[in-house]
């Protein structure tokens, strides 16, 4: 039988406001445990939330920027639950009047096809503490720095059918939060985290199977992984004539499989009812337009622009209008060196593949884009050649200086001079006789790929600095005069 | 509406309290009492009814982003029952 | 001394009569004399109170004195104080001592008042008559053997008894208006969102309101000015200009419309109150004003509402008492539930597991739309019941409470009985309107209160009402024997 998957995501965006959504709290990362936890988030007697104006307004970016309903009227419901980082024993969330209603974005599939895909509706929540279960034997240890970090958490249609289909819509979904600048997107950290909901079913079948959810996965990678795994093991239990257990399920990435997560297993009552803490807030259209008015260039829009523009293949525009930072460092280097093509492949070759060695962001790149657009002048004005250039982008990573200083401390420049070029040429056709038979021996419609052999040989001379244009050229007027 | 053991058991376990077998039957008939008590709201239409969640119908006001409370580790801790490193302490929880 | 109200203790320190560590000392003194009969303080803070009365005087002559400097006064134990225990009446809570100040705290603290110390109090202000408290009901200073109302018996029964001049409530369905008619003396629930709840333990978030407890409207007006305002740190708190509650006292009555709902004057009620409630009224015709009989209808929906809604708010109000940050916590637990349920069924009286219970059942899976959200519609309409009336009338005047005060124990085995106490004070919480309870009579050697309902906002035309009935009779003068 051929099956068929559905799925759907939710993925918790933590907002990148500098305090809490309802204390004064800082958000950032990283802090000595609970030295982050006011008394708001630590829930004392007495305490009560304001909301975060910051929260709110980049809530409603997210809702227009995929083009969705935004609630006029938004309440903040509590979700109860007893758990040790949950301080209050409820999560303030929103059920029945979430800020951001029905949305969409639009995928695209290898096939060069885009698929739309629904967003049921975003909402905000609070995060809640970390549990620590491996610093002391015997007990668990709460750190409630992340309590109460603003989160968006936004949930799609059950629209995707493949863990390919999955991963494009987490990664675009990922794009527009971080060019929105409402959340900077760091998976590690757990500032994206990513909620699978997978079912399969007989293709051609209209009614949905039983779902797992698998939690908390913090990867496009798990992500795939996770769903692949899932959807093999439903079809295999299925074809073994077992049913699926609707379940929570967490994702083992070093076992690369999700299991059942027991302790969760008891059906949950959330008592779900509008918080009396907090009042309803209220959006009008004036404000919403203001936003629209200020929203940052989106993905889909730089593609199209990146495209238009700079005339780049539609896959360098995909991935460089991805990242606002990535792209804008894109921009600024294909200005400098006035040079798209050229700019996009340095971009996404040599500077990406230091980023990622070396577990450096964009934005405190020791190369920057004027760094890098200058480089690739001197590539441009015959300065220096392609391959010397990785020589001084590696120098510049070093911290030696831009471009032109280190081609000038370490004599890089490029030999231009005719002569000079011409007396090596001389000597590789004088110590080659061998192979230069062989081109005035072949047929003149062969000799072209032959040539490379001595142009090999003449760069080698030359450490790289000769311009392989002009080597070229000479070599090719010298042996067509033998072999003439 | 009537509630019995089993009712009152799933409640308490819901609501984490540890009831004593000997009063779940007592907590039974007050429940059960004050439930009848309030089921004369259900002879009440209320169709339409815009249920109110505050006395008046104010809005909610924005807080501005900024942080304004530093680390209060240390006070706020000496009310706690338990911490080690900083870190509230409860039984081992296991997932 | 302890017979001069809180405006007559003003004017003695002003003067120079007596210094705030005199007139401190004096009450402290009283406390341990008095209280052991009353068990009206849960808290008595006798080093910090002597301080502050000690940095009031200095203040006084650096001549930075506040209309409220050096007065004494005591603190219902459900705000958080800094460094002072806050126990919320609660085994749960007897250990907790505040790392920080309620805003209510804050402003007299401001104002350069003197805390004596914290009072007992309904376990999480769920009860009615003070029996609920972890550290034993306080009594009635009229009559030992009654209790003084709930859930701020405590401060109703210390400034009956003379302990304390005035003292702080709260008011979720009447803790302030029952108590302060059950022990003659004067109190006022002010508008929803008047008074910051912050610091202050939420029983029922949507319904509570702090508030002041005094002999006379004019001591009400006084503390009113310190407590009421606009506080950020309260969602709920409205932004509105305070008056100086004290310069309206005096208008007169002349043309004030006072109506009288005719739910409020049937049933179940100890005619004696009724006498006395009526004669209280001819007393505002007297001063000017004019009486027409008005209707509340669905009155009688008011404690099924709020039967559930203060339930279901308290239900998740109080699931942060689990003793993780804070708290009791039970020994040795075997694992996580086993500490929560120990803990809180340990730390929980009896009426609040009672409530977290109802609560817990109303918002459960199936139930929501027949309890929670039917309480919601039904809470509108006893908004509007008052809204229409107070459109035709500027104050709603009747008893407070349906019978004086009670014998300890006559209740306590019967929760629906309890409830029905607060029957007339219940609806406002409700629509969220001010309202007051002073004295206006006896029954039986018990005191009588009248309730004065006003619109949101109407606290000075309330103080000014009942400013101006105080001037002319001498019911909240009258003084237990001790």
């Amino acid at each position: 039988m051929e099956w068929e998957a559905v799925i759907g995501l939710e993925i918790h965006a933590q907002l990148a406001t500098k305090s809490k959504i309802f204390s004064g709290a800082s958000t950032a990362f990283g802090a000595e445990p609970n030295t982050q936890a006011c008394a708001v988030d630590l829930a004392l007697p007495g305490t009560l939330p304001v909301f975060n104006a910051e929260a709110l307004r980049m809530a409603v970016m997210f809702g227009v920027a995929i083009d969705a309903e935004i609630g006029h009227i938004s309440v903040f419901d509590r979700k109860n639950y007893f758990y040790p980082d949950l301080p209050k024993g409820y999560q303030t969330s929103q059920l029945f009047h979430p800020i951001v209603g029905i949305g969409h974005i639009d995928i695209e599939l290898e096939d060069g096809t885009t698929k739309r895909i629904g967003v049921t509706r975003a909402h905000l929540e609070e995060d809640a503490g970390k549990s620590l279960h491996e610093e002391f034997p015997s007990m668990t240890g709460i750190d409630l720095n992340r309590a109460g970090t603003p989160l968006l958490e936004i949930v799609s249609e059950p629209d995707m059918r493949s863990a390919e289909e999955a991963v494009a819509y987490v990664k675009k979904i990922h794009a527009i939060v971080t060019n929105l600048g409402i959340c900077d997107g760091n998976m590690a950290e757990g500032s994206f985290r990513c909620d699978c909901n997978v079912s399969v079913r007989p293709k051609g079948e209209e009614k949905l199977g039983n779902r797992t959810e698998s939690k908390n996965i913090n990867s496009f990678r798990f992500i795939e992984k996770a769903i692949k795994g899932e959807i093999v093991r439903q079809i295999d239990l299925i074809e073994d004539g077992h049913t699926i257990t609707q379940e929570t399920r967490l994702y083992d990435a070093n076992k690369d499989e999700t299991r059942s997560m027991r302790s969760k297993e008891e059906a949950n009552d959330y008592r779900y009812f509008p918080c009396p803490d907090l009042l309803p807030i209220v959006i009008d259209d004036e404000y919403v337009e203001q936003i629209r008015s200020c929203l940052p260039e989106l993905p889909d829009a730089r593609k199209a622009r990146f495209l238009e523009q700079f005339k780049l293949s539609d896959y360098d525009a995909m991935v460089l209008s991805a990242y606002r930072e990535l792209g804008g460092y894109f921009e600024t280097v294909a200005n400098t060196a006035g040079d798209a093509k050229l700019a996009a492949n340095w971009v996404m070759g040599e500077l990406s593949k230091h980023l990622n060695q070396n577990d450096t962001d964009i934005t405190v790149s020791p190369v920057t884009a004027e760094m890098l657009g200058g480089l690739l002048l001197r590539i441009k004005d015959n300065t220096i050649t392609g391959k010397i250039a990785k020589q001084v982008f590696e120098a510049m990573w070093a911290g030696d200086g831009n471009a032109d200083e280190v081609i000038e401390a370490k004599g890089l420049k490029q030999v231009t001079d005719t002569g000079a070029i011409e007396s090596l040429v001389d000597d590789v056709i004088a110590a080659n006789q061998t192979q230069v038979d062989q081109y005035v021996n072949a047929e003149p419609e062969k000799r072209g790929k032959m040539i490379g052999f001595f142009m090999g040989k003449v760069m080698q001379a030359s450490q790289g600095k000769a311009n392989p244009g002009q080597v070229q050229g000479l070599l090719k007027q010298k042996l067509d005069a033998l072999a003439n | 509406m009537s509630l019995d053991r089993t009712d009152v058991e799933k409640i308490a376990h819901l609501a984490r309290l540890d009831i004593a077998e000997q009063d779940i039957q007592e907590y039974a008939e007050n429940l059960t009492d004050i439930l009848d008590l309030v089921d004369q709201m259900q002879a009440v239409d209320t169709t339409d009814i815009k249920p109110m969640a505050h006395p008046m119908d104010a809005i909610q006001r924005l807080r501005i982003d900024e942080v304004t409370e530093g680390n209060q580790r240390d006070q706020l801790q000496t009310v706690a029952p338990a911490v080690e490193a900083g870190l509230f302490q409860v039984p081992k929880v296991i997932e | 001394m302890f017979e001069k109200t809180l405006a007559e203790l003003a004017q003695g320190l002003a003067s120079g009569e007596f210094s705030s560590v005199e007139l401190t000392r004096s009450y402290l003194d009283r406390i341990k004399a008095e209280d052991g009969a009353l068990n009206s303080f849960i808290t008595v803070t006798e080093t910090q109170a002597l301080a502050q009365a000690e940095a009031a005087d200095q203040r006084r002559a650096a001549g930075d004195a506040h209309a409220f400097t050096g007065l004494p006064i005591a603190h219902k134990d459900i705000f958080c104080t800094q460094g002072v225990r806050t126990s919320c009446g609660s085994r749960m809570l007897d250990n907790f001592i505040s790392p920080y100040n309620a805003t209510v705290i804050d402003n007299f603290n401001t104002a350069g008042a003197v805390s004596l110390g914290k009072t007992n109090m309904d376990e999480f202000a769920m009860g009615s008559s003070n029996e609920s408290s972890f550290y034993g009901p306080a009594r009635n200073p009229w009559n030992n053997d009654c209790v003084p109302g709930g859930s701020s018996g405590g401060s109703a029964a210390a400034v009956a008894g003379r302990l304390a001049p005035a003292a702080t409530g709260t008011d979720t369905g009447g803790s302030i208006r029952q108590p302060a008619a059950l022990c003659g003396i004067t109190g006022l629930k002010p508008t929803y969102g008047r008074v910051s709840r912050y610091g202050m333990i939420a029983y029922a978030s949507s319904l509570d309101q702090g508030g002041p407890m005094a002999r006379t409207a004019e001591d009400n007006a006084m503390m009113l000015n310190v407590m009421a305002g606009f506080d950020p740190k309260d969602s709920t708190s409205i932004d509105k200009a305070v008056p100086d509650y004290t310069l309206t006292l005096n208008n007169s009555l002349k043309g004030l419309k006072i109506g009288l709902p005719k739910e409020f004057f049937s049933g179940e009620i100890d005619p004696q109150i009724t006498a006395q409630v009526q004669s209280a009224i001819r007393e505002f015709e007297a001063l000017g004003a004019t009486v027409k009989e008005i209707s509340l209808p669905n009155t009688h929906l008011a404690i099924p509402a709020y039967y559930i809604i203060a339930p279901a708010e308290a239900s998740s109000n109080l699931s942060r008492f689990d003793g993780v940050r804070y708290g009791h916590r039970c020994e040795d637990p075997a694992n996580l539930e086993d500490m929560y349920k120990r803990s809180r069924g340990e730390g929980f009286g009896e009426e609040v597991k009672r409530r977290i219970m109802v609560g817990t059942y109303a918002l459960s899976e199936g139930f929501y739309d027949a309890y929670y959200k039917k309480a919601l519609q039904i809470r509108r309409l006893i908004q509007q019941d008052y809204v229409n009336a107070l459109a035709e009338v500027d104050i709603i005047m009747g008893p407070t409470t349906p019978h004086p005060a009670f014998k300890l124990g006559e209740k306590s085995s019967d929760p629906i009985a309890m409830y029905m106490e607060d029957i007339f004070t219940i609806s406002l919480n409700l629509a969220g309107m001010p309202g007051m309870s002073i004295p206006c009579g006896f029954t039986n050697g018990l005191p009588v209160g009248l309730q004065l309902i006003g619109n949101y906002f109407a606290e000075e035309r309330l103080l000014n009402a009942a400013h101006q009935f105080q001037q002319a009779t001498d019911w909240h003068k009258q003084t237990p024997a001790s």
